[in-house]
């Protein structure tokens, strides 16, 4: 069964899109790359051209997304790459086991989350994704599979995690959970008048097992910066109370709402927003006094308003995440908020977060020091132009541009900032000499 | 753990979703089909999220000689058996079946001859005990001859025919008797093709199944506009409808 479906695609930020060719295998075997150009496509919620590959094939992993080991004991979980953070969780937590790393979405299958080697809240800790993956099968051109991990086939295993699907489709992945003895969170909220003062408060609570910043970015002059930090722990069983330590591994299901139809590109304004934000600010940044959250609210509090996308309109968004190294990192970001600014281009949603050390991935995003992740509405030419003074601001840096999130960068820029590109080409070529696995990433990036 | 459930033609994406919907319900499960090494993905699956016992065992719907032996190994090893869901199937090629004969045989057999075989035994088997359920995944495609698929068409239709008389026979022995009649279904065999609309999961089909099942409902279309849709079809004179290009 190898029925294909033509359809025009495009990844979580609406830009860009290519009419592409579908195959969605619902067995194991049938998993594999077709004899022109393939790459594996899981939620589609890499933003940009990822998971996108013009007039050629891409192969739906949805449907393959079972289970196949659990070990009660150990915590370690074997399934399939399709498997979603969601299903996952919701097979876990009960149990009494949490993904030791998770994105900020739960609708990301595993071989997503493993080829872009995201990053979560505890990143400054415990590492990007592939810190917890034991090992990972992966389905070579030919078919064949390989088990790959830090002890077998280790190049192909640093190759794959944050290689964007490009070495060959992930088929399983096999994980390290981590024991909870609940499904809550102990969440508190400090609110940062500046730049400045956030970063002083990320090295404060250093210790927090979780921690981010939302930013206003529509707060300007002494206040450029201001942002809400959010810190969790994860809460122990006599931390809780009333229902919740009857059933303390269980959270109420959480209705989700959706956006049904594309809105307007005007309803996302510099006002709407602006009073948004301050009303956020004062309200989420006065939660200084420690709080209970279920799992699902404090981790993935997007989720709760599916195609959350559609806000922006048709004409699609980009995210612009960057990672800073810590020497630099303050000067580096508040320069890009004050170009930013100058440019007078609508950005509503900012995440700030300080990262811990690089995982060994080549081409994974983390390395120590700051990330900046800005939400801005297409405009065209533009942003492009934005986007290419963001880019030298963190070169300057000796920082980079998350791939996940990316749509717009170059070749030459890539290999600046992602000094391990000819090694990770090099892998690929012996791997995949016939160029079998490639997306519209791949030929914008010039990794071929 | 409730009842056992053999599902034969395991691997199809309603089965699939029948068999998970049915180990979520805590029924032990069989799950029978040519590809053991895929079964035994879904079995460690349902196993682990539903915690029921899950059985893999290899069938083939043309080994009519050897159904007996197959029913047999399965009421031993999943001590009993409750109902069956039957869903392999052959869509097959129309085109390839008009020209070429053993195309045509290959649907008939396994769509109409081998569900005959295995039924006519499970009824039985079940009929001994007074109870149990037979759901069987039949097609719309059986509700009326078109050109376009009527190889396939009649042995579909030759089942549902035959799942009519087994519900009539088997209403006195205490075994209750579902045919599902899918229309368009979000599954590999209708992926990509053209003209599809309202396609259902096939996750809601298998609820639709379970819901059918626990009313005793007798006959369901999935989704349930196919019941109108094929109201419309089968009513349009002969006349007229052999003019059609459908």
């Amino acid at each position: 069964m190898s029925a294909t479906l033509n359809k025009e695609l495009s990844g979580w930020g609406r830009y860009p899109s290519a009419c592409c060719e579908l195959t969605r295998p619902e067995r194991y075997a049938e998993l594999h790359a077709a004899s022109g150009p393939s790459i594996a496509r899981g939620q589609g919620r890499a933003y940009g051209d990822a998971a996108l590959n013009a007039a050629h094939r891409v192969v739906l992993t949805e449907r393959l997304n079972r289970l196949l080991d659990f070990d009660d004991e150990s915590g370690v979980l074997r399934a399939e790459a399709g498997l979603t953070m969601q299903a996952l969780l919701a097979f876990s937590v009960p149990r009494g086991w949490f993904a030791e790393v998770t994105p900020g979405t739960k609708m990301v299958s595993l071989g997503g989350c493993v080829a872009a080697d995201v990053h979560g809240k505890n990143h400054h800790h415990d590492g990007a994704f592939s810190s917890s993956v034991l090992s990972l099968e992966l389905i070579e051109s030919d078919g064949t599979r390989m088990r790959c991990s830090r002890e077998e086939n280790s190049e192909v295993f640093w190759a794959t995690v944050g290689g964007m699907g490009l070495t060959g489709i992930i088929g399983e992945v096999t994980l390290q959970l981590k024991p909870v003895e609940t499904a809550y969170i102990r969440a508190s909220h400090h609110a940062a008048r500046n730049l400045k003062h956030a970063f002083e408060l990320f090295e404060q609570y250093d210790s927090a097992s979780y921690s981010v910043a939302w930013i206003d970015l529509l707060a300007k002059g002494k206040k450029q910066g201001r942002s809400v930090l959010m810190l969790g722990e994860h809460a122990a069983i006599d931390e809780l109370d009333g229902d919740a330590a009857n059933t303390p591994l269980q959270i109420k299901e959480r209705g989700s709402r959706r956006i049904p139809f594309d809105m307007p590109a005007w309803l996302l304004n510099p006002t709407t927003i602006g009073g948004f934000n301050t009303i956020y600010y004062r309200l989420e940044g006065g939660k200084s006094k420690t709080f209970t959250i279920d799992y699902d609210k404090f981790f993935y509090p997007l989720d709760a308003l599916g195609d959350w996308n559609r806000l922006y309109g048709k004409r699609g968004f980009l995210q612009y995440q960057c990672v800073v190294p810590r020497e630099g990192a303050f000067e580096a970001l508040s320069q890009l908020l004050d170009v930013l600014a100058s440019s007078k281009h609508p950005a509503f949603l900012g995440v700030l977060k300080k990262m811990g050390a690089a995982s060994g991935g080549l081409m994974s995003f983390p390395v120590e020091g700051y990330t900046l992740a800005l939400d801005l509405p297409f405009s065209g030419e533009p942003l492009l132009t934005l986007l290419c003074r963001f880019d030298k601001i963190v070169m300057a840096a000796g920082g980079r541009v998350y791939l996940a999130k990316d749509a717009r960068l170059d070749g030459e820029t890539l290999r600046t900032m992602y000094p391990a590109t000819e090694k990770f080409l090099q892998i690929k070529g012996e791997l995949d000499p016939g160029k079998a696995f490639s997306s519209n990433l791949s030929r914008r990036l010039e990794l071929e | 753990m409730r009842g056992a459930y053999l599902i034969l033609g395991a691997t199809s994406a309603i089965a699939r979703a029948t068999a998970r919907a049915l180990a979520a319900r805590g029924h032990s499960l069989t799950l029978a089909g040519r590809d053991l090494a895929e079964l035994e993905r879904d079995a460690a699956d349902m196993r682990l999220r539903y915690g029921v016992d899950v059985f893999v065992t290899a069938f083939d719907a043309e080994a009519y000689d050897g159904h007996d032996d197959f029913l047999a190994q399965v009421e031993q090893q999943g001590g009993g058996l409750e109902g069956v869901v039957l869903a392999f199937g052959y869509l097959g090629e129309q085109s390839r079946a008009a020209q070429d004969f053993s195309e045509s045989l290959a649907i008939m057999q396994r769509n109409y001859v081998g569900a005959v075989s295995i039924l006519n035994r499970c009824a039985e088997t079940l009929a001994v005990r007074g109870t149990g359920n037979i759901i069987a995944i039949s097609s719309v495609a059986g509700d009326r001859g078109r050109q376009s698929n009527y190889i396939y068409g009649s042995a579909k239709g030759g089942l549902s025919v035959y799942l009519q008389g087994l519900r009539n026979a088997m209403f006195h022995r205490g075994v209750h008797v579902l045919t599902v009649k899918p229309g368009f279904v979000d599954t590999a065999m209708t992926y990509g093709m053209p003209g599809l609309f309202l396609v259902a999961s096939p996750e809601s089909v298998a609820t639709r199944i379970l819901r059918a099942r626990d009313k005793k409902r007798n006959e369901i279309y999935a989704p349930w506009f196919w019941r109108w849709i094929m109201l419309i079809i089968r009513h349009v004179p002969e006349t007229i409808f052999k003019r059609l290009k459908m």
